[in-house]
């Protein structure tokens, strides 16, 4: 089988299921149960270490209120 | 001792600059060649400054802003310059006796396009992208900017590649190929900074200090990477001689156009929506002072987004040699585009929930939001052209022109001076910008500007698409091309005034920034306080 061919049977088989699969991962691993509490802290990383970088001597600044 | 090196580096270069400006085979090369040669020795005589002095300390302690600083300059200077050029070649098309006599061939609207296309994409987009992805890594990451000076390095190395792209354009260096025009060692020049720039972006990342890496940076990352990839497929060529700036593609026909726009629908689809995006998912969530609307919901805008963009190219080779399946294959996926599009651009926009009353008293989240509707308008008009019944009648016309720029004056722009205006009172330690009301000003401008564009050019491309086609009842054209171009004279010239505002505008903006930098009450930032 020349190259052409079997690059183009492989797309049109393994490599698109296998794809197909990954996309469909990412949107089942999003709303994995326990994500939200995650998402939550993530999307608060715009709102801490504005002006400085965090100080390596210190704890990380997870924003976590305590 | 790395100076030394560095020396005999640039030694080289000043050298093989000097034999290639004297061998030249054409004059765009020639130029290069001197430039080259003088950046080179002004670098030599500067290491050589350097070398053996007592080393200056660096305080590496807080973040790297001094890189971003000059990035935001750059972005507010090429901005000014790109859209004046805009604003030049659009009146060149209203009235033809402005390409110039005397100027010939350097001024004339062939080689003025692609400068004013780069100016605005690569030099204003590309200097927004690389300053505000090193901003927005450097706050998500906690850490600084990793790898020195090689920030710098990405910077000036960036804007070497637009100096010389848009004087090659202006001497006549092209591939002709759209949005990629620079010739081979341009192109060469280009993949050492980008790898540069990804090294830098991705060291910051490895030395994170937040756990998770913020969806802003996902974005910027595929852009970088994507990039990287698509300039180098749709750029294998090989140079005719050593000495000249003329080169040979290594594709052909078919596949030769399959491949540009393979690569030109993803310069649009990644770096003018997934790096803007990078912006707009950390500049939004800031100025609005809410976290984004749906995190869960970025996640899947991100995944779908990488794997759908990168199929919709062949929509731009309808009715071609391309075979149909492909054609359709484009076209499908250009439509199921669509989705993710507007989940992001509701992402966007549902940030603002709770925060409403802010668009009567903030002129800069106003920007934003008028960005993220043009995002949506455009990503509904892009698919529906992408059609090919559509496509049948608006390919070729003014309506295409109209639809990038709604993209591009709306949604890349819009999103770029809310971040300028985001970012410039911060990095220069003032409150806020020098004149609220001139933001305002600016705002207004640009949108009735991008207005008068798009409508100006949906009438003329809708027109035009329609004259071209139209036919008696013996089948015989009704219209001669030049019938049409007479037609479009006053939306030409409506066209041209949109341009305007939307220049005077960014005038504007450059005077507030200017304002910004020089004046104002200095604020002291808290630093040494963690953030809350």
């Amino acid at each position: 089988m020349d190259t052409y061919s079997f690059l183009r049977q492989l797309a049109d088989s393994w490599a698109l299921l296998a794809l197909t699969l990954f996309f469909l991962g990412t949107i089942v691993w999003a709303f994995r149960p326990g994500s939200r509490d995650v998402h939550n802290d993530v999307a608060d990383i715009p709102f801490r270490n504005e002006t400085v970088p965090v100080d390596d001597a210190d704890t990380p600044d997870t924003g976590a209120k305590s | 001792m790395l100076n030394y090196l560095k020396l005999i580096a640039l030694g080289i270069v000043i050298l093989f600059s000097a034999v290639a400006s004297s061998y030249a085979r054409d004059l765009a090369y020639q130029v290069h060649a001197v430039l080259i040669m003088i950046v080179a020795s002004g670098l030599f005589f500067w290491t050589l400054r350097q070398t053996d002095e007592p080393v200056v300390y660096v305080d590496t302690n807080g973040y790297m802003d001094g890189v971003i600083r000059a990035g935001v300059i750059a972005t507010g200077f090429w901005g000014c310059v790109g859209f004046l050029v805009g604003v030049v070649i659009a009146f060149q098309l209203a009235f033809p006796v402005l390409n110039i006599e005397w100027a010939q061939p350097y001024a004339n609207f062939g080689r003025l396009r692609p400068l004013h296309t780069s100016a605005v994409i690569f030099a204003f987009g590309g200097n927004a992208l690389i300053m505000s992805s090193f901003y927005v890594v450097q706050r998500t990451s906690g850490s600084r900017l990793w790898g020195g000076n090689l920030a710098w390095f990405v910077f000036w190395g960036y804007n070497l590649f637009i100096i010389l792209a848009a004087t090659g354009y202006v001497l006549g260096s092209t591939q002709s190929k759209e949005y990629a025009e620079p010739e081979w060692y341009v192109d060469i020049w280009l993949t050492i900074v980008w790898v540069a720039y990804l090294v830098v972006y991705l060291g910051t990342i490895f030395t994170r200090k937040e756990k998770h890496i913020y969806v802003a940076n996902w974005f910027f990352l595929s852009f970088i990477v994507t990039v990287a990839m698509l300039h180098i497929v749709n750029n294998l060529s090989i140079p005719v001689s050593i000495w000249g700036s003329k080169s040979v593609q290594v594709f052909a026909g078919v596949q030769d156009a399959m491949t540009q726009w393979w690569y030109g629908h993803n310069a649009v689809g990644f770096f003018l929506t997934a790096g803007f995006l990078g912006m707009m998912y950390y500049f939004v969530p800031k100025q609005a002072g809410r976290p984004v609307y749906s995190y869960k919901l970025s996640i899947i805008h991100f995944w779908a987004l990488i794997f759908l963009y990168i199929w919709a190219g062949p929509h731009h080779l309808h009715y071609t040699a391309l075979p149909d399946w492909a054609a359709t294959l484009g076209m499908v996926f250009s439509i199921i585009l669509w989705m993710p599009s507007w989940g992001g651009m509701i992402n966007g926009l549902m940030t603002l929930q709770g925060a409403w009353d802010k668009l009567r008293t903030d002129p800069i989240i106003r920007m934003m939001v008028v960005s993220l509707a043009f995002y949506g308008m455009s990503t509904f008009e892009g698919p529906m052209m992408s059609i090919r019944a559509v496509n049948s009648l608006s390919h070729y016309t003014d309506w295409t022109i109209g639809h990038v720029h709604s993209g591009a004056l709306g949604w890349n722009g819009m999103i770029t001076f809310g971040a300028i205006y985001f970012m410039t009172p911060r990095l220069w330690g003032k409150a806020s910008m020098y004149s609220m009301s001139a933001i305002n000003w600016h705002f207004w401008l640009a949108t009735i500007g991008i207005v008068l564009y798009a409508s100006s050019m949906w009438v003329s491309g809708i027109m035009e698409g329609l004259m071209w086609r139209e036919v008696d009842a013996q089948g015989f054209l009704v219209n001669s091309f030049a019938d049409t171009v007479t037609a479009k004279f006053p939306m030409y010239v409506v066209r041209g005034l949109g341009g305007v505002l939307y220049l005077a505008g960014g005038l504007i903006m450059a005077w507030n920034m200017f304002m910004t930098i020089r004046g104002g009450k200095h604020v002291t930032a808290p630093v040494g306080v963690p953030a809350e």
